[in-house]
């Protein structure tokens, strides 16, 4: 049962629901009736084929130009050296296929070997548009939709409703503490509503064979109950109107880590238990490195040629590269730049030239200035030497165009030995033809597959409470220095943003209403304490305060809500 | 050079090695700055003689200049010198040196990256010039450092009084001295713009309209570097500006003829004793064409092969000029001895000797130095015969239609390198077409043929030179054969006109039937002949050079090295090692076939699979648990209950690692479209 079934698209597009589970469930549940819907699907599923055929086409075309590309390059398949380099571009830079299209999840549990574990929801949406009549897929759609909700009427008796809406409604009803009930976002509604459909017969499928895999566990809001209400009431006209100019749109489930109640792990705790667990291909990588250790010498005597060396490929080099400074350069004057460092600048990195290589102590006007001295000396004194190692020099502070033409220029002298090492996908964009010749780079990949423990740890991550911790302490301090009336204040604004958390469009607490709530509260007696004590908060930066488009001034505690909840939860204790 | 011995795994003669190497990459080196420099010369003299045109009317004061002042217009020289930009830096310091060095010593030269500004523009102009003087007049150094420390007016006036202090000052206090230096008397103002088309178009607006108004007294003179099209100047400048310009267009030499003059005189010829094989050279030549068109790139390629070469071949001691060659032979090492032995070509060589030669060539190494000795004498005749030859043929298939052996020399050069030229279709059609050419087309290849042999040092020409000059008096008396012929022709004519329409027919057909049967005419068989003889000589001499023994030691032949480090793809060995980590880590778990990957790579890997299914958005949540079905079903079941919770955090921690990893390499970024979502970069991605 691996035909991919195509499913009613908007106006323009066609999504590929990568629904093989569910015919995977119906087939087992259900197999005899699958097999008849099939020659129902079969006029569509060729339609899908062709369309398929016609990408494909393309892509091949692609791909054979590519080829001629690489082909005329020299890169031809006699090389002896068939590491990664013989690669095509074709295969590299394909573009999204229809078998791509197909979901996460799906790989996860291919890859997993553990069919039926159907953990996340699809997402997934197929970039071509076609030119296909919008009136035609969507007809297809509906009509292969209802064809799978009768199909599983039949086989279940307690499903008595025959619109999709309905059957879903009466599916999560049982369900309703799952957690895959997948609240999409409300963006196009029919669509988002027959997949849910699907999903849902799928995850209550799923549901009877293993029950015991729901892991999480989540309750669906009851406002969403309405909008879908609301939704459904709406004329058939406007869902196409919205779906036609949706197309920026993304089928994305609506979960969040909140919802997951993992606490949010910060970076010491992170780096702990990345320690605990072993690296994989330790050996290997190993390997890998002393294969690249035996290059050492060969780069000493290219940088001397005057060459500068650029490293490049998967892993972190920054071992890698702090091995080649003990080894070669211990006698020798080397200046190593951590690029990945947040705060480092172009201009860091002359002043360290300037006043620990060269002595010299006095300011610079401009970097270039500063450049050009250094240049001076430089030819000036032949017999300084410079070894300058770079990590990571396509970071966000120095891929600037005019960092990277001074540090090209710094590079292009004799005596200053450049070497560096990239790890962004398009970090050689950086260069255009002049930079290159002034870098006179010589490549070397090294995939070394070791963890960039020290480049990612600057990062501001995602999922890494970052500064968490700092805000609630600091929160908690500042607090604690005001006055009673203060901290009332600032609990009611804090109360209001979480009420309000779930809106996404929420821009904060008025003036005037929160004056009139304090009012209420009797924690103040007029507009000008409040105001008073609001500058108090924003000088401890404690609150952001902007203008609405009306004009009127609205107020926002510029934190996250966990670490809101955290604090409201503390505060309660205290008192 | 310590890096150099502690590097290649087979020290012998490294020292040595390193020697030779630098002296022939200083040997290169030199004879591709004397072809620039030849190259270049034209374009300098008639530069020279624009400025000096341009200031003779400053300093006579004739009518035309007067004219000119009344207009206010600047005398300006536009270059066009191509996109290579890369090679324009060499190309302006020449010229700059070769202004000092003859016409004026007060050059300035301009970049766009200098000048976001008119400020700094003067900053700079004034900044340079008051150095030049510094250079010529020592004496008056410090008064001239002060000026420039101080930067106190960087205006137009303050130039102006600064040029006529230094033309009085010279005029007045060693006028002796001034005549006996090169430049002339009150020497014009050069300011050269490098990159014409980066410059902000106001910074350039406001420079010209001021320099305008101060040309009377200041006789400046602007050079342009223009990397597209003349037509720039009018696009960047308005019609009010650019009428202030008095532009002279000078057109510099194409980077592809550079190249094609480097290759002939650097890589075509024996000066040099190392060689470029077929791949190599089509690595390089690719790389100009299709990237940058930078001869300085494509030398700094040669650079990298002669580099390699030395370092990685430990017979190439051998490569140098014969004699120096037959010396180092004698003093090889027996481990250099085996080295040889373990040539591909020379084992070739062995196999086909006798038996006891054979012996004798394993075992004993004096005697295998004699042969490598003669080897090598024979390799240089090879490269001796070869070029010349080669050169010949290229006139012969450069003039063809379709150019069934490519127009260039290069061209015909890596044919001859790849295989057996004579065996491919091209050659075929060559031949045939070649068969076609008419007299006079033939006679004057031959007579350049000629040409080329006579000059070149090869011994065995003589006798082709004799053959081919052979052929040159025969068709010489074939002509005057032809002729004579003519006129009896024309006297057939006349008789024809007179017979009647029956008469006319018949003997038309006879013609016509006479000319189906008359095989060949004399200059047909004789073409024939030339076309033949050539062919034998491109048997005997174009072999290719791998099929020669011990082709090894003079021919630089890994391509693949080269384009590694010149050329590289780091976006493919990114993908490669994300999307198969097997061809980097060689571990059995990880061996897979085909696209998939398996279940036990690196969390990286799995995490970037994962994210490739997925849209422009990514949700977070869903991404951490396709990651951890895949991990848990890698643990497998042991992972009992009770450490659940413990191995659920390990998991996290490892997938909040793998996405930072991608966003660092650029695959996603958060995105605030919606909470705890990131917005995939790549592929399909917007």
């Amino acid at each position: 049962m691996s035909q991919p079934e195509r499913k009613g698209g908007g106006a323009l597009e066609v999504k590929f629901v990568p629904d093989e589970e569910v015919l995977k469930h119906i087939a087992d549940d259900a197999g005899i009736k699958v097999r008849k819907d099939k020659t129902q699907l079969a006029v569509h599923v060729k339609r899908f084929v062709k369309k398929l055929e016609t990408i494909s086409d393309d892509e091949t075309q692609e791909f054979l130009e590519e080829k001629n590309y690489v082909a005329a390059l020299g890169i031809c398949a006699q090389d002896s050296m068939g590491n990664g380099s013989s690669v095509g571009g074709g295969e590299v830079y394909s573009f999204q296929t229809p078998k791509r299209s197909n979901k996460m999840a799906e790989l996860a549990s291919e890859l997993a070997q553990t069919p039926g574990q159907s953990v996340a929801p699809d997402h997934s949406k197929c970039p071509e548009k076609t030119a296909k009549t919008p009136q035609s897929s969507s007809i297809y759609a509906t009509s292969s939709d209802a064809f799978f909700v009768c199909l599983l009427q039949s086989k279940k008796n307690d499903f008595v409703s025959t619109t999709p809406y309905r059957l879903r409604k009466r599916l999560t009803a049982p369900d309703a503490h799952l957690e895959s009930e997948s609240e999409y976002s409300a963006s196009c509604s029919e669509e988002d509503e027959d997949e849910e459909a699907q999903k849902e017969v799928s995850t209550v499928l799923s549901s009877q064979k293993t029950p015991a895999k729901t892991k999480v566990a989540g309750t669906p809001p009851s406002r969403k109950k309405i909008t879908k209400k609301k939704e459904d009431k709406m004329s058939n006209l406007v869902e196409e109107y919205f779906e036609a100019h949706s197309s920026s749109k993304v089928l994305t489930s609506d979960r969040t880590l909140q919802k997951l109640r993992k606490r949010r792990l910060n970076q010491q705790t992170l780096h702990d238990l990345l320690k605990k667990s072993p690296l994989a291909y330790a050996a290997e990588i190993k390997e890998l490195n002393q294969q690249y250790e035996s290059l050492f010498s060969k780069w000493m005597l290219q940088l001397h040629l005057g060459f500068n060396i650029v490293l490049y490929g998967l892993g972190s080099k920054h071992d890698l590269l702090e091995k080649f400074r003990t080894s070669m350069l211990q006698d020798s004057v080397h200046l190593v730049v951590n690029g990945y460092f947040p705060s480092i600048t172009v201009r860091s990195i002359l002043n360290s030239i300037t006043e620990e290589v060269l002595d010299h102590i006095g300011t610079f006007r401009s970097p270039l200035d500063q450049l050009e001295f250094i240049m001076k000396r430089f030819k000036e004194d032949s017999s300084l030497e410079l070894y300058v190692l770079i990590h990571n020099l396509d970071s966000q502070m120095l891929r600037g165009e005019r960092s990277q033409q001074i540090l090209a220029q710094l590079s292009s002298l004799p005596s200053v030995y450049l070497i560096a090492s990239i790890d962004h996908i398009n970090a050689p964009l950086m260069w255009d033809q002049a930079k290159q010749s002034l870098y006179n780079w010589l490549w070397y990949e090294t995939t070394t597959f070791s963890p960039y423990v020290e480049e990612t740890s600057y990062e501001n991550s995602l999922l890494v409470q970052q500064s968490g911790s700092l805000a609630l302490s600091s929160l908690t301090h500042v607090l604690r220095s005001l006055t009673l009336n203060a901290r009332g204040i600032f609990r009611l604004l804090a109360q209001y943003q979480l009420e309000n958390k779930d809106n996404p469009s929420y821009p904060g607490l008025s003036f005037q209403d929160f004056y009139q709530q304090c009012r209420e509260a009797f924690l103040v007696n007029s507009d000008l304490t409040l105001r008073a004590q609001l500058t108090e908060f924003r000088d401890h930066k404690l609150i952001r305060t902007k203008r609405g488009a009306d004009g009127v001034e609205y107020l926002l505690i510029p934190v996250d809500d966990s670490t809101l909840t955290d604090f409201l939860e503390k505060e309660d204790e205290d008192v | 050079a310590d890096y150099f011995r502690e590097g290649s795994n087979d020290s012998e003669d490294s020292e040595l090695r390193f020697a030779t190497c630098q002296s022939l990459w200083k040997q290169v080196k030199l004879e591709t700055e004397q072809i620039e420099e030849e190259l270049n010369k034209q374009l300098f003299d008639n530069l020279v003689s624009f400025l000096r045109r341009s200031h003779s009317e400053f300093q006579e004061k004739t009518t035309e200049w007067t004219r000119r002042m009344k207009s206010r217009e600047i005398p300006t020289a536009a270059l066009v010198l191509g996109v290579n930009v890369t090679d324009h830096d060499l190309t302006f310091r020449s010229l700059s040196e070769v202004l000092q060095n003859n016409v004026t010593p007060y050059v300035a030269l301009l970049q766009a990256k200098d000048c976001p500004g008119i400020k700094n523009l003067m900053q700079k102009l004034l900044g340079q010039l008051m150095n030049c003087s510094v250079d010529v007049d020592s004496s008056e150094e410090e008064d001239y450092v002060e000026v420039s420390q101080n930067r106190i007016r960087c205006s137009m006036t303050s130039l102006i009084s600064w040029y006529e202090s230094v033309t009085k000052k010279t005029d007045s206090e060693t006028p002796s001295k001034k005549r006996t230096s090169r430049h002339w008397q009150s020497p014009p103002v050069v300011v050269i713009f490098k990159d014409m088309e980066s410059f902000t178009t106001k910074v350039l607006q406001d420079f010209i309209v001021i320099s305008s108004q101060h040309i009377c007294e200041l006789p400046l003179v602007l050079i342009f570097g223009i990397a597209t099209s003349p037509m720039i100047i009018h696009s960047l400048l308005p019609h009010s500006v650019s009428s202030m310009l008095c532009i002279e267009l000078f057109q510099s030499l194409s980077c592809k003829e550079h190249l094609s003059t480097i290759i002939d005189k650097v890589l075509l010829t024996t000066q040099f004793p190392l060689k470029l094989s077929e791949k190599v050279l089509q690595v390089l030549i690719n790389i100009f064409l299709y990237h940058d068109f930078s001869v300085q790139n494509f030398i700094k390629g040669f650079q990298l092969c002669i580099v390699e070469h030395f370092y990685s071949q430990p017979l190439s001691v051998l490569c140098c000029q014969l004699k120096e060659a037959k010396k180092r032979i004698n003093s090889l090492s027996h481990n250099q001895c085996e080295n040889i032995r373990r040539l591909p070509s020379f084992r070739r060589y062995v196999e086909r000797q006798i038996s006891e030669k054979q012996i004798a060539l394993l075992t004993t190494d004096n005697f295998l130095k004699e042969i490598v000795q003669k080897l090598l004498e024979d390799l240089n005749v090879y490269h001796e015969n070869y070029f010349p030859v080669l050169r010949c043929l290229h006139v012969f298939t450069c003039s063809l239609p379709k150019y069934p052996l490519g127009k260039q020399i290069r061209e015909l050069h890596c044919a001859c390198l790849e295989n057996r030229v004579w065996e491919t279709e091209e050659y075929e059609s060559f031949l045939q077409l070649a068969r076609m050419l008419n007299k006079s087309d033939l006679v004057t290849m031959l007579q350049k043929c000629v040409e080329i042999l006579v000059s070149s040092p090869g011994k065995e020409f003589d006798k082709i030179v004799e053959k081919l000059k052979e052929f040159l008096t025969q068709f010489q008396k074939l002509e005057e054969a032809c002729q004579e012929r003519d006129e009896s022709v024309s006297s057939q004519k006349e008789l024809q006109k007179k017979t009647d329409l029956y008469h006319l027919q018949k003997t038309l057909l006879e013609l016509k039937e006479s000319r189906r049967s008359k095989k060949l005419t004399k200059f047909e068989m004789l073409r024939f002949e030339v076309v033949d003889y050539i062919d034998s000589l491109v048997r005997n001499y174009l072999v290719p050079a791998d099929h020669k023994t011990l082709h090894e030691i003079v021919y630089f032949s890994t391509a693949s090295v080269l384009r590694e480090h010149l050329n590289a793809a780091p976006r493919i060995a990114l993908h490669t090692a994300l999307n198969n980590p097997y061809s980097y880590l060689k571990s059995q778990a990880l061996k897979s076939d085909g696209g998939s990957i398996s279940n036990k790579a690196p969390d990286i890997c799995i995490v970037y699979k994962l994210h490739l299914e997925c849209g422009r958005l990514i949700n977070l949540v869903d991404w951490l648990e396709a990651f951890s079905t895949v991990v848990m079903a890698v643990e497998g079941p042991n992972a009992d209950a009770a450490s659940s919770d413990q191995v659920d955090d390990i998991i996290h921690a490892r997938f909040i690692r793998a996405v930072s990893e991608l966003e660092l390499l650029g695959f996603i970024k958060p995105s605030k479209q919606k909470t705890d979502h990131v917005a995939r970069l790549t592929w399909g991605g917007c």
